[in-house]
């Protein structure tokens, strides 16, 4: 996906703005090399520019993609629960540059960005949040179960925790295989308050799995803040005590996630066992379309969308004269037609028949007609 | 298939079991066994005896006392192309795998649009008798027969032990074995597999046209020393090992009681919401102007299992309490 991405670690990012907001919310930030970088400027175009401009449209689909979302849920052509991923897009977009397409994905239900970078179509992803039989499950998952199996996509998982098993499954599968592949499983800060996280941690620590654990800190439990469901806030510290290699991220800055995850990856392929890294986000919108949001102060939403990963991005890319008003609005306008073409799409394709309500239950079932 | 055996020469449950293991891990290079003290210790049960010795530790591993990373791992590897063989200790255990078993096993074939089928056999013990006491001793098998997109097997005799592992893994959907802890030392001869070895048919054990006694798993022992004791009296019974708990063959019960028009439902789990309360609506629905009297249920007092034996055997159904349930429906 990123041609020049293998030598991005070396070279230099704009000074990293202050992540102070992160830094109250936590006990500690430590300011990492991977996360800061050293300080020399890089000139103008090239192959960097070129790469920061693929990182900024793979953002901006997930951001346009996202906002129509919340305008198909209040006209009712989308239901169930819907978690946006709006300010937590640089993740996604940074991590996903670190993988290739033999390596899987495990994701969480906060997981429309985890599946656009990976490669989903958004109209696979719509007609999914849709219910349609051109959806990227079949219509059977919705917006919390997206599933791709040519892409090594294995969901969209709404237990918290509840994935990272399975991505230490298919870690353990590749191992015994002696695959270089790296599992990449997404999940949040609420998933250090469940068993199966521990449970993983110390399985893939023990057995050297090639697990790449992505820990999006955005500092909510759904409405629990960090600071009220977790003794010790230092999340990326105690996963070094299972024994992996762990640090913390800015990850309101797509190329230092990016930077990061190719570091982690590296480590991973050469057999040096799982890595954690903590993404210290922020969701600008409430935790579902159902949530009221009053556990936040609204200060507190502001200063983070001082940050937003975008508008981090844009303003690097225009301080080194690598981005034009020009540019921003011919990927705009290609984004909008692809996500208009989602809708329509979805709009248009059929709804499964209630005779087959009962395919895909086992195997044979599957395969039933009618 | 016979694994060599001359037979005059008598194997154990566990025996059996373990030469299944043997030959499917010998069979297909994508199959492994994975649980706590499978491999070093040899089992819990002592199934898996030898097996590190001959496979090594990639293919018998040992995990952590952590059901739901290791049964979760297995699922993970399922979907990458293995043929894992995940061992929980008792279903008691099972309890903290249960979010994986349920809510990845059984449900991602059908959440991913067909996309995700979980090729992965999980084995555990199950049941009471050897005074384990409140927490490894309960029979929750009926639990998991509730679930869509699983396949729930009891083996009860020497040759299901020895031929069921099969076609569990050659099955593209997730199978739960549960093999009753009092059966493991039950020794006698093994027979070469019949034709009937399949993962969907229940199995006549006994042929009778008087009364149908249904069970499975750990009650077949007892549900066959109660036909015994009832022929003497001179009523003929038929046993029905169900084999598979979902799922249920529904026909082998319906034909059966078509011939006896009577049944007793024998279970070890607790009669509330139970399998054998499955098994009685099934009958009610489907051959209910066959009967000739109400179905009878025979299952574990509801009561946590308790230590004490006199108690605990009290709690149990016994082949006493199945021949009172056989005398109420045919008197």
């Amino acid at each position: 996906m990123s041609p020049a991405g293998t030598t991005r670690a070396k070279k230099a990012p704009a000074p990293q703005k202050t992540a102070r907001t992160a830094a109250k919310k936590t006990t500690t930030m430590k300011k990492t090399k991977s996360a800061r970088g050293p300080t020399t400027r890089v000139p103008a175009a090239g192959p960097d520019t070129a790469h920061r401009m693929e990182l900024l449209e793979d953002m901006l689909r997930i951001r346009r993609f996202e906002e129509r979302c919340v305008e198909l849920y209040s006209a009712a052509k989308i239901r169930g629960f819907v978690h946006l991923y709006i300010g937590e897009e640089a993740v996604a977009v940074g991590v996903n540059e670190a993988l290739t397409p033999e390596d899987a994905v495990v994701s969480t239900y906060r997981e429309h960005g985890h599946a656009l970078a990976r490669g989903i179509t958004a109209e696979a992803v719509m007609a999914e949040m849709y219910g349609r039989t051109t959806g990227c499950s079949g219509g059977r998952g919705g917006s919390m179960h997206l599933f791709d199996a040519s892409r090594r996509f294995y969901g969209g998982n709404a237990i918290v925790a509840g994935g990272l098993p399975l991505a230490a499954g298919l870690a353990l599968a590749d191992h015994m295989r002696g695959q270089t592949h790296v599992t990449c499983c997404f999940f949040g800060d609420g998933a250090f308050a469940e068993g199966e996280f521990h449970e993983t941690a110390n399985l893939a620590a023990l057995w050297k799995l090639p697990l790449l654990l992505i820990c999006e800190n955005n500092l909510y439990a759904m409405g629990t803040a960090l600071e009220r469901h977790e003794a010790q806030t230092d999340l990326a510290m105690r996963a070094t005590s299972y024994g992996m290699v762990a640090w913390a991220v800015d990850g309101m800055d797509v190329e230092a996630v990016e930077r990061a995850a190719r570091q982690a990856v590296e480590g991973i392929r050469a057999g040096t066992g799982p890595h954690f890294l903590e993404l210290r986000t922020y969701r600008f919108r409430a935790h579902s379309m159902y949530d009221p949001d009053r556990y936040r102060e609204k200060g507190e939403i502001e200063q983070w969308k001082s940050r937003d990963p975008i508008s981090l991005l844009t303003d690097r890319m225009r301080e080194n004269r690598e981005l034009s008003d020009e540019d921003v609005a011919r990927i705009e306008q290609r984004i909008t037609a692809e996500v208009d073409h989602a809708v329509e799409a979805a709009e248009q394709a059929p709804e499964e028949p209630v005779g087959h309500l009962l395919h895909h239950v086992t195997s044979s079932s599957a395969r039933a007609v009618g | 298939m016979g694994g060599g055996r001359t037979h005059e020469e008598k194997t154990t449950y566990r025996e059996a079991m373990r030469e299944a293991l043997r030959e499917a891990l010998r069979s297909d290079d994508r199959v492994f066994l994975m649980g706590e003290d499978v491999g070093r210790y040899g089992g819990c049960f002592g199934v898996s005896l030898g097996l590190l010795e001959e496979f090594g530790p990639e293919r018998v591993r040992d995990t952590p006392l952590s059901e739901s990373a290791f049964v979760g791992a297995g699922i993970g590897a399922a979907l990458a192309g293995m043929r894992p063989i995940v061992e929980i200790m008792t279903v008691n255990f099972s309890l903290l795998a249960l979010d994986q078993i349920l809510n990845n096993a059984a449900t991602l074939l059908h959440m991913s649009g067909g996309q995700l089928p979980v090729p992965l056999v999980i084995r555990m013990t199950t049941g009471a008798g050897r005074q384990l006491a409140a927490q490894h001793s309960h029979s929750l098998e009926g639990w998991y027969a509730h679930i869509p997109g699983i396949r729930v097997l009891a083996p009860a005799t020497l040759e299901d032990a020895r031929h069921m592992l099969a076609p569990a893994l050659a099955d593209p959907d997730p199978v739960l074995i549960f093999e009753h802890g009092s059966l493991y030392n039950v020794s006698g001869e093994l027979r070469p597999p019949s034709e009937a070895m399949d993962l969907d048919h229940a199995a006549i054990r006994r042929a009778g046209t008087d009364i149908s006694l249904i069970t499975y798993g750990g009650s077949l022992p007892k549900a066959l020393a109660a036909a015994d004791e009832l022929a003497a009296e001179g009523i003929r019974a038929e046993v029905i090992d169900l084999r598979a708990l979902r799922p249920l063959d529904d026909a082998a019960i319906t034909a059966s009681v078509a011939r006896t028009h009577r049944a007793v439902v024998i279970d070890e789990a607790w009669r509330t919401g139970s399998l054998a309360a499955e098994v009685s609506a099934r009958i009610a629905e489907g051959s209910f102007y066959e009967l000739d009297a109400p179905v009878e249920r025979v299952c574990s007092a509801e009561v946590p299992i308790p230590y004490a034996r006199r108690l605990e055997q009290a709690a149990l159904p016994q082949t006493a309490d199945i021949v009172a349930a056989a005398h109420r429906a045919v008197d």
